[in-house]
């Protein structure tokens, strides 16, 4: 517990900002919804023209006239794009911050097993990510009923439950690669959250491509099946799953053997 | 049984050389210095014998326990003194010192109180405000408020004013006075020769020596001043010349009448004939290694 509190507590200003600045964007959308819901129609009928644009934001299949449509493009751009950042600054610096800072040394020279040290880091990591969704789902009931709409709960809740799952897969894998690092590896978390992010938008535009679609968190977050299906694409879940598992498991491998130099 | 004993303990960094074959005993309750050049392997045995670095072969055991094996056990019997004094940036002094000792499961308030106040540290600041040596003070509160059975100090006084080195001495001759093992590495071997009863000589990643300060200090040379003249007087068995202007230095190593008589045949205007510190004898050591 005392390296959780420690990890909270050392993060804390990062998180608070990463939350507040999606919490807003994401109310921000909401609230301007009524105004936008009268045009809706018209860009609705416009996406639907736009071809393989649309399919790569997947507004093809979205009725933008329905709050649930509008919520879901939306939700993807702000909550899977802003978490996924987060969720890769998070896991990327979790382990390889101590060697960057050189606080490895205090840490580690205390009589804590390495096991535990990564597995309390984790922990912590996974409680930012989930107090950052449930604020998040917060902040969207009370702007749903702000503007008077009441959209079905099970897709909304899918979709939360998406996102939150595509964060967990992104900062598992980026803390595996921080074991394995001894400086920032900020570049590299970020970079690999946009790359994931646009291997989605390119499986959408071909049918060849659509096997990116089990590489990518962004595959099973897609809103319009979620939306039009019900559920989760349970075939590229498991993937994403099968990544976090081996994430985690490199991850504490390599750091219980590594040399701290 | 010993607080540190290494058998043949060797790390290589890829192909780098770490350590080799280090047999190195400390026994319990000995103050103990460790001394090498930069690059020497101080740094890379200490941090083997604290499992920040898996040995590539051989065995280490402290206070009786196998550093692979039993590392959580030994770590909180020990108190580590890091050369760099790193800590969460963030933090306050008075964070850093409670998350170390909850990180030990223990309430050292009453000792840190006690450290801090010795030490005048103000606990209220912020590690990102503090100076090298107030980060010195911090990590020496840190690896002495559990009072641990055997303190391992990486450099401690660099970064110190004298007036705190001495305070600093002073609480680990109470510890140790009191039973516990205290291992310090450094590069001023003038403390080493203070407060020291043991010490060890590392240079090449090798231990050259390792014995009482007192025998490593007992030469028969000399080390001989002569002002007035350029040049060392031709005597066998003389070493380290070194002249600066009307001065010359030199280790005399032979007969001492042989000396007075090539002497008192000088043009000279001063002498003095003094026992070499223990500076003088390490750089032996070093050059020894060299050759």
């Amino acid at each position: 517990m005392t390296i959780i509190r420690h990890e909270l507590k050392q993060g804390r200003m990062t998180f608070l900002i990463w939350t507040c600045v999606i919490a807003f964007m994401l109310a921000v959308c909401i609230l301007i919804y009524p105004e936008m819901g009268t045009q809706m129609e018209e860009v609705g009928s416009m996406f639907s023209e736009m071809g393989s644009f649309s399919a790569a934001f997947g507004m093809d299949r979205l009725n933008f006239g329905e709050f649930l449509g509008f919520f879901g493009v939306e939700c993807g751009n702000v909550l899977g794009l802003g978490g996924a950042f987060f969720a890769a600054l998070s896991g990327i610096s979790i382990l390889a911050k101590e060697e960057k800072d050189q606080t490895a040394e205090f840490l580690l020279t205390h009589p804590v097993s390495r096991r535990k040290i990564v597995l309390q880091k984790l922990t912590a990591m996974i409680i930012e990510i989930l107090i950052l969704n449930l604020f998040v789902i917060a902040v969207t009931a009370a702007c749903v009923q702000a503007i008077g709409e009441s959209p079905e709960v099970r897709p909304l809740f899918l979709l939360f439950l998406a996102y939150f799952i595509l964060q967990l897969e992104i900062a598992f894998v980026c803390f595996g690669i921080s074991a394995f690092l001894s400086h920032s590896g900020t570049g590299i978390g970020l970079g690999m959250a946009a790359l994931l992010y646009f291997l989605n938008i390119i499986s959408n535009l071909t049918e060849k491509a659509k096997f990116l679609k089990y590489l990518t968190p962004f595959g099973y977050t897609e809103s319009a099946d979620i939306i039009a299906d019900g559920r989760l694409n349970m075939g590229y879940l498991s993937v994403g799953l099968g990544f976090m598992v081996i994430g985690a498991v490199a991850g504490c491998f390599w750091y219980c053997r590594k040399d701290i130099l | 049984m010993d607080a540190i004993k290494t058998i043949a303990l060797t790390k290589y960094y890829g192909r780098s050389r770490g350590i080799i074959d280090m047999n190195l005993t400390v026994a319990d309750g000995d103050f103990f210095g460790f001394i090498g050049p930069n690059g020497a392997g101080k740094s890379t045995t200490i941090r083997t014998l604290l499992g920040l670095i898996a040995p590539s072969e051989g065995s280490a055991q402290i206070l009786g326990m196998d550093i692979v094996r039993e590392k959580e056990a030994i770590l909180s019997r020990v108190g580590y003194m890091p050369s760099e004094a790193s800590f969460y940036r963030n933090a306050r002094v008075s964070d850093m010192i409670r998350f170390s000792a909850s990180l030990r499961h223990r309430d050292c308030r009453a000792e840190a109180e006690v450290l801090c106040e010795r030490l005048e540290l103000d606990t209220s600041k912020k590690i990102r405000e503090l100076s090298l040596g107030n980060r010195k003070k911090v990590s020496i509160i840190c690896a002495l408020q559990h009072m641990p059975d055997l303190c391992i100090l990486d450099e401690p006084t660099s970064g110190l004013d004298p007036l705190m080195q001495r305070e600093f001495y002073a609480i680990l001759e109470e510890r140790n006075k009191n039973g516990t093992t205290v291992f310090i590495s450094s590069h001023v071997l003038s403390e080493v020769q203070r407060y020291c009863r043991h010490a060890a000589v590392i240079r090449a990643g090798r231990l050259l020596i390792s014995d009482s300060t007192e025998h490593l200090g007992h030469t028969d040379a000399r080390r001989v001043r002569i002002r007035g003249i350029t040049s060392p007087p031709a005597l066998p068995d003389i070493r380290d010349v070194q002249t600066d202007a009307d001065t010359v230095s030199f280790l005399y190593g032979g007969n001492p009448r042989k000396l007075l008589q090539a002497l008192s045949a000088l043009p000279l205007t001063d002498v003095s004939i003094t026992e070499p510190d223990l500076d003088e004898i390490f750089m032996h050591f070093y050059a020894e290694g060299e050759n």
